[in-house]
């Protein structure tokens, strides 16, 4: 069945065989059920290859049973012969002639039979007999025995007498003189078949199509397990490098990228390893068995059918080569389109707002002819493969047994080999599709496997086994301590430039900026997301270049703007990766952070699924990420305050559940309000990047810079 | 699926019946091909013939070869032309369908339901006519055809191929039974472990922050194996479909032979021979029924899908659009006042009212702002100035008229209006900014780079590569959120509407943009009215009248300091957001 969706495009591989040996490579865990497969693929494709011939041997031996053996009735008229010997004709002749019960006109009649039978050698000499009465042949004709059969005189005589109505040109008509031959004679004569060897026969290839079927699903039951285990594995190594590579990578690929190697692209490998690889082992071994096989049997009858089924092969491909244009164009239509569809429906307040209806029919219109000139195409061009396949087929045939007919007239063949080469045309086109089909399958199996392995080959974080240090979240004081820090996201282009400055255990950090002005690179450093270019970030006075990242991370609650939440239960989410903690302790942190009363009126409390559609506000979902720091407990903080997104009610609340986050810890925090941190020891003022003054708020508005012109620009009266 | 079909054009049936009867020409010319090769191979097989009878009858194969492979690729020709024409006009169909529906009917459907629709659900469909055309017809006329050919040839050859036809079937439908729903399964596994890859990189900073990576990988584990096993099930049920399809079909081969061999032997001489020649019949034409009964088990399996496919296509045609244009050209007396009397408003299904009695006017100039919390009815209430849906009680007039009389068109040319999340078009920032038509001339470059000088935006422009010509990228992912949101501004702007609607426009922006952009709009254009939704007091502090919105009531009008005064709830959001200090600043 074809797949919904349409066609695929055939993406060509960069380096197919080097992608193609990795894959290969990789396959090596499953090398027992691999080269299981393999054999079975072959045994069945070899199986294929005799069993038109056993066929047509159970066809001949059945055929064999529609010939009378005619040699026996030649053996009752030798063995008759026999009884009219010269001597023996001699005395029978007498008895004629003194028989009383004989006319003498019949007599007569005789004689002149006898004389002419003599004088004109004829072939069948009795036919002539058939003009005598039965009295006479009764007496002329003895018991005879053929091949241990009795067979009376009176049964002689009534098959002489069938058998001379026979005519010579009219078989059908013979067959049913044979019917009315006397039992005798008839058993003698009927034809026989080697039952034995027909059941023997029958048995033995009913147990080569069982053994082949079971072979058959054995061999896909083997590939199948291969190639989902490697799907399987391969998944696993995408999930575990995602969490290998440095934040760097995501910044530079997108997520669609990503998520479209999981599943496409590795969709893509697992089924055509199960397609094409034993297709194409069976292909192969069938196209050069059937190839062996017809130059075994006969070379010149191989020549004609190889070279009139290539014939066939050169223009389909050629059909097939100037197709591929067309299913890329194809694809690439469909895309434009739907990339048309999704933007318009998504903006369809929009486009309707502004009167764009008649633009974006018109639009549409351009873009769904597109695809319908492109689509017709490439649906024509692939449709006409099947019967271009059958065409080759019929003209393979037609060759063979023209060129087959010839060589028989010159008698250089024999008949049987014209039938057995009918057959391995057949048996040489089939896989030669399929191998085509099959090579193109493994060519974008090739790219899919190319871009998972680029990013299996992504560069890894550095290692940190050289990190020796570490320091005990109970006991950390809480002091950082920024030292001529110099780091830029691109080399070459540093946007932070020897950065010093230095947070007291419990002191209040605000990092303020207008959008887009870099206040998440703080973070980036913080966390060890980003390496430093230069100077040092010492926590309680501890290089962070001695900490695994983890250490730090362990150090650190974070809140993040962006309310990330998985798929799970709300209890999961608080505990998340934090393990021994009672459904009490959540409680308490629900309580403080002031959404107890709504989980509890969610109908399964803290067992209650957060899913994208379940009515999980914004705001709540704010506050149990907050709840979740909480759980967390660490001795530094770096808050992103709350977004634009949660109205102003839940934001008070989520304010105070971030106030209450703040005691105790050394606080980062990102702030988008600038009346929430006047309070703060020291603000941060970023600019395009760059942090472009410091100091506490009254300091920043008495130095009269940017941070008092953004901190003014809020109450302007403008309208 | 057939009132679908009704949609085929006079070209496409004309199209559809030639490729009928060269179908059946086609099956016609399949099936005599036979005939031509037991002839050849009678012809070889028994002396005396002459090179001239091989040649010949070769011929007559060759041609009916050529014959039905030129049929057949007219055939492919017609269906796929029929197929992909058919394609594009339902979809041309529902996307007209679509731009005539309001805000009401797309919530329905919902825009991802919508667009699946206008694509694969149409794929779906248009492949049925394409392979359908080809295998729905061809294989019952093959199946009866060959069925003729073997009728009366021997009632235990046919019993047999009866219960091959019966295995295989009965194989195909339980093996559909079983798998059909766990395909649906394995979907939903496909989403799954989509979905934790998209939580994976989405959260990637939150669970290296919580050093969750294992935990996080534990949890990709159990779907990744769901998925596996599900998958092996899958597949395991369907590999045994393939080789007890060949074992059937060889042994319905053999089993022909063999009881051809008992009835052989039992028979009379010319019996025999009838019956040699009736097995060998069989045995090809045993082939093409079975054949046949599978293809045209496959179509069935195809049917019910583009069946689901039709329904969801024809619910979309079907829909009936709730907003019904009017006939008033525009023309007014009045200029730039929205006005809204008494209005309310719920979703036609719910029970619950969104918007209760609200009424209020906005003169010519004003600004008019919106505020409250979450699910106070903000957004709806502007919805009904541009018709996105239509006010269930009360009466929203612009420029003195009832929204509902004006030609949407000629009301839309009146508004500029700018949603929450900014929508931006691929294309260039000209395009962007100039996008739809408002009843005049277009705008020129000047009127463009003006409209992007009063949103904020010329200084970022001038730095894109191509300025005013730059290519923005579908979904504008090559600029920032606060970017899209100046453009989307800039092109109400350039529209030169009579009222503004910004649906809370301003969140994207910092306060200085938004202070520096609203000061600079005002001076533009000073004739305009504004409306205003926000969360920002910042925001809407100076408005002429602040409309304070609590579930759908209007628990105050007035200015800043009235409210402050006097309206409890406003002065509650006031004094979230600024000190009790900085509002008397302000």
């Amino acid at each position: 069945m074809p797949r919904p969706g349409g066609r695929r495009v055939q993406e060509k591989s960069k380096d197919f065989f080097g992608s193609m040996k990795r894959l290969l490579g990789n396959l090596r865990t499953w090398k027992f059920l691999m080269i299981l497969s393999l054999i079975l693929a072959m045994a069945s494709a070899i199986m294929a290859l005799i069993m038109p011939d056993k066929l047509s041997t159970l066809a001949d031996e059945i055929g064999l049973g529609l010939v009378p053996r005619t040699e026996n009735i030649e053996k009752i008229y030798t063995a008759m012969g026999d009884s009219l010997s010269k001597e023996k004709l001699q005395t029978k002749m007498q008895q004629i002639m003194m028989s009383t019960s004989i006319s003498n006109e019949e007599k007569n009649n005789f004689l002149k039979i006898m004389e002419d039978m003599q004088t004109n050698e004829n072939d069948n000499q009795f036919a002539a007999l058939t003009n005598c009465s039965e009295d006479i042949l009764l007496i002329l004709f003895d018991d005879i025995k053929v091949d241990g059969v009795s067979i009376s005189k009176e049964d002689l005589v009534s098959m002489v007498m069938t058998m001379s109505t026979v005519q010579v040109d009219n078989s059908e008509q013979a067959l049913e003189v044979m019917d009315n031959l006397p039992k005798s004679i008839y058993s003698l004569i009927e034809p026989k078949m080697n039952v034995d060897k027909i059941k023997k026969l029958a048995i033995f290839m009913g147990i080569i199509y069982l053994i082949s079927a079971l072979f058959s699903y054995i061999q896909s039951l083997s590939l199948i397990t291969v190639s989902n285990s490697f799907a399987k594995s391969l998944r696993t190594s995408i999930s575990t490098k995602i969490n290998k590579l440095p934040l760097k990578f995501f910044d530079t690929h997108e997520t669609g990228d990503i998520l479209s190697r999981v599943t496409n692209d590795i969709d893509t490998i697992a089924q055509n390893l199960n397609n094409s690889l034993s297709t194409l082992v069976t292909s192969v071994t069938l196209f050069l068995g059937s190839i062996i096989m017809m130059f075994y049997t006969n070379w010149i009858m191989a020549i004609t059918a190889i070279l009139s089924s290539l014939l066939g092969f050169v223009f389909m491909f050629a059909i097939l080569g100037k197709s591929q244009k067309y299913f890329s164009e194809n694809q690439r239509a469909l895309g434009e389109l739907n990339g048309y569809i999704e933007e318009n429906y998504s903006a369809h307040n929009v486009v309707k707002a502004y009167n764009g209806i008649n633009d974006a029919v018109n639009d549409f219109d351009k873009l769904n002819d597109d695809l319908f000139q492109a689509k017709r195409k490439s649906i024509f061009l692939s449709g006409t493969m099947q019967p271009m396949m059958g065409f080759i087929g019929n003209l393979g045939y037609v060759a063979v047994c023209v060129v087959g007919a010839l060589l028989t007239m010159n008698n250089i063949i024999s008949f049987g080999v014209i039938v057995a080469f009918m057959i391995y045309v057949r048996l040489f086109t089939n896989p030669l599709s399929q191998i085509a089909q099959a090579t193109t399958n493994l060519q974008s199996t090739a790219a899919a496997s190319e871009r998972v392995y680029a990013f299996l080959d992504e560069k890894e974080m550095p290692s940190q086994d050289d990190k020796r240090k570490h320091l005990d979240k109970s006991k950390v004081k809480g002091e950082i301590e920024f030292r001529n820090v110099k780091f830029g996201y691109e080399p070459g282009r540093t946007i932070i430039k020897n950065f010093s400055v230095t947070a007291k255990p419990g002191q209040k950090i605000a990092i303020v900026g207008p959008t887009g002005a870099g206040k998440t690179t703080m973070v980036n450093l913080l966390m060890k997301f980003y390496d430093i270019n230069d100077g040092d970030i010492l926590i309680d006075g501890v290089s962070s270049k001695d900490l695994t990242r983890e250490n730090i991370h362990d150090l650190f609650v974070m809140v993040l703007q962006d309310t990330w939440l998985f798929e799970g239960t709300i209890g999961e989410n608080l505990r998340f990766n934090k393990k021994d903690v009672t459904d009490e302790e959540l409680w308490q942190a629900c309580r403080t952070v002031g959404i107890d009363h709504f989980v509890k009126t969610l109908p399964g409390g803290l067992n209650s699924v957060i899913t994208d559609d379940t009515s999980v506000s914004q705001g709540q979902k704010q506050l149990l990420t907050i709840a979740r720091g909480m759980i967390e407990d660490a001795p530094f903080l770096i808050l992103d305050e709350a977004t634009s997104n949660v109205d102003t009610r839940t934001e008070e609340l989520v304010q105070k559940a971030m106030d209450k986050l703040t005691e105790g810890r050394t606080s980062f925090i990102i702030a988008h309000r600038l009346s929430t941190i006047k309070n703060a020891d020291l603000i941060l003022v970023m600019n395009e990047g760059n942090i472009i003054e410091q100091g506490t708020h009254e300091e920043l508005m008495a130095q009269g810079g940017f941070y008092e012109q953004l901190y003014n620009s809020q109450f302007e009266k403008t309208i | 699926m057939i009132k679908l079909f009704k949609n085929l054009t006079k070209k496409e049936i004309i199209g559809i019946c030639i490729a009928l009867c060269l179908i059946v020409f086609q099956v016609w010319l399949e099936l005599t091909m036979p005939d031509y090769m037991s002839e050849i191979t009678r012809l070889v097989q028994t002396e005396g013939h002459l090179m001239r009878d091989v040649l010949k009858q070769g011929g007559l194969m060759l041609l009916c070869a050529f014959g039905s492979l030129v049929s057949s690729i007219f055939v492919c020709y017609l269906a796929a032309n029929i197929a992909s024409s058919f394609a594009t006009t339902i979809r041309a169909k529902i996307f007209r369908k679509i731009q005539e529906f309001g805000t009401e009917e797309i919530k329905k459907f919902s825009t991802s339901s919508l667009i699946t629709r206008t694509t694969n659900d149409v794929t779906q469909v248009d492949m049925v006519i394409g392979l359908g055309l080809q295998m729905m017809v061809k294989a019952p006329i093959m199946a009866v055809w060959a069925i003729l050919k073997i009728l009366n040839k021997g009632l235990e050859w046919s019993i047999l191929t009866g219960c091959c036809v019966f295995i295989l079937l009965t194989m195909v439908i339980i093996l559909l039974i079983i798998v059909l729903p766990r395909f649906e399964k394995v979907q939903k596994l496909i989403d799954k472990i989509n979905g934790v890859t998209r939580e994976n990189l989405s959260g990637i900073r939150v669970i290296r922050a919580f050093n969750a990576e294992e935990f996080q990988e534990k949890r990709f584990d159990e779907v990744n194996s769901n998925l596996t096993d599900q998958q092996l099930f899958n597949q395991r049920c369907f590999a045994i479909m393939n080789p007890v399809m060949n074992l059937v079909m060889h042994s319905l081969t053999l089993g022909i032979y063999v009881i051809g061999t008992v009835l052989i032997l039992k028979a009379n001489m010319i019996g025999k021979v009838t019956l040699f020649s009736n097995m060998v019949v069989f045995s090809s034409y045993g082939m093409q029924v079975i054949m046949s009964f599978l293809m045209l088990a496959m179509i069935f399996m195809m049917i019910p899908r583009a069946q689901i496919s039709a329904r969801r296509i024809n619910a979309v045609l079907d829909e009936d659009v709730s907003v019904i244009d009017g006939t008033f050209n525009g023309q007014t007396t009045e200029v730039g006042t929205v006005e809204f009397k008494n209005v309310s408003f719920k979703y036609p299904d719910a029970d619950d009212y969104l918007l209760k009695n609200i009424s209020f006017k906005a003169n010519r100039g004003e600004t008019v702002a919106f505020i409250g919390s979450t699910g106070s009815g903000k957004s709806t209430l502007i919805n009904l100035i541009p018709r996105f849906y239509d006010a269930t009680e009360g009466e929203v007039l612009v420029d003195g008229v009832n929204v509902k009389e004006y030609k949407i068109s000629s009301l839309n040319n009146k508004i500029g209006y700018v949603p929450q999340k900014a929508v931006i078009f691929s294309g260039s920032v000209n395009y962007n900014v100039s996008y739809g038509d408002n009843g005049k001339e277009e705008a020129t470059p000047k009127e463009i780079e003006e409209a992007i000088k009063v949103a904020q935006g010329t200084e970022f422009v001038l730095k894109m590569p191509d300025k005013y010509e730059s290519h923005i990228a579908r979904g504008g992912t090559n600029v920032s959120g606060g970017q899209k949101q100046r453009l989307a501004i800039a092109r109400a702007i350039a529209r030169k509407p009579e009222i503004f609607i910004f649906d809370d426009s301003f969140s994207a922006l910092d306060y200085k943009t938004d202070a520096t952009l609203r000061k600079e709009l005002k001076k533009y254009t000073k004739d305009a009215t504004n409306i205003i939704v926000a969360q920002r007091i910042g925001t809407i502090i100076n408005a002429d009248k602040i409309v304070v919105l609590d579930k759908g009531e209007c628990v105050g009008i007035g200015t800043h300091k009235e409210l402050l005064k006097n309206c409890e709830i406003y002065k509650e959001i006031a004094l979230s957001q600024l000190s009790e200090e900085e509002l008397k600043d302000a």
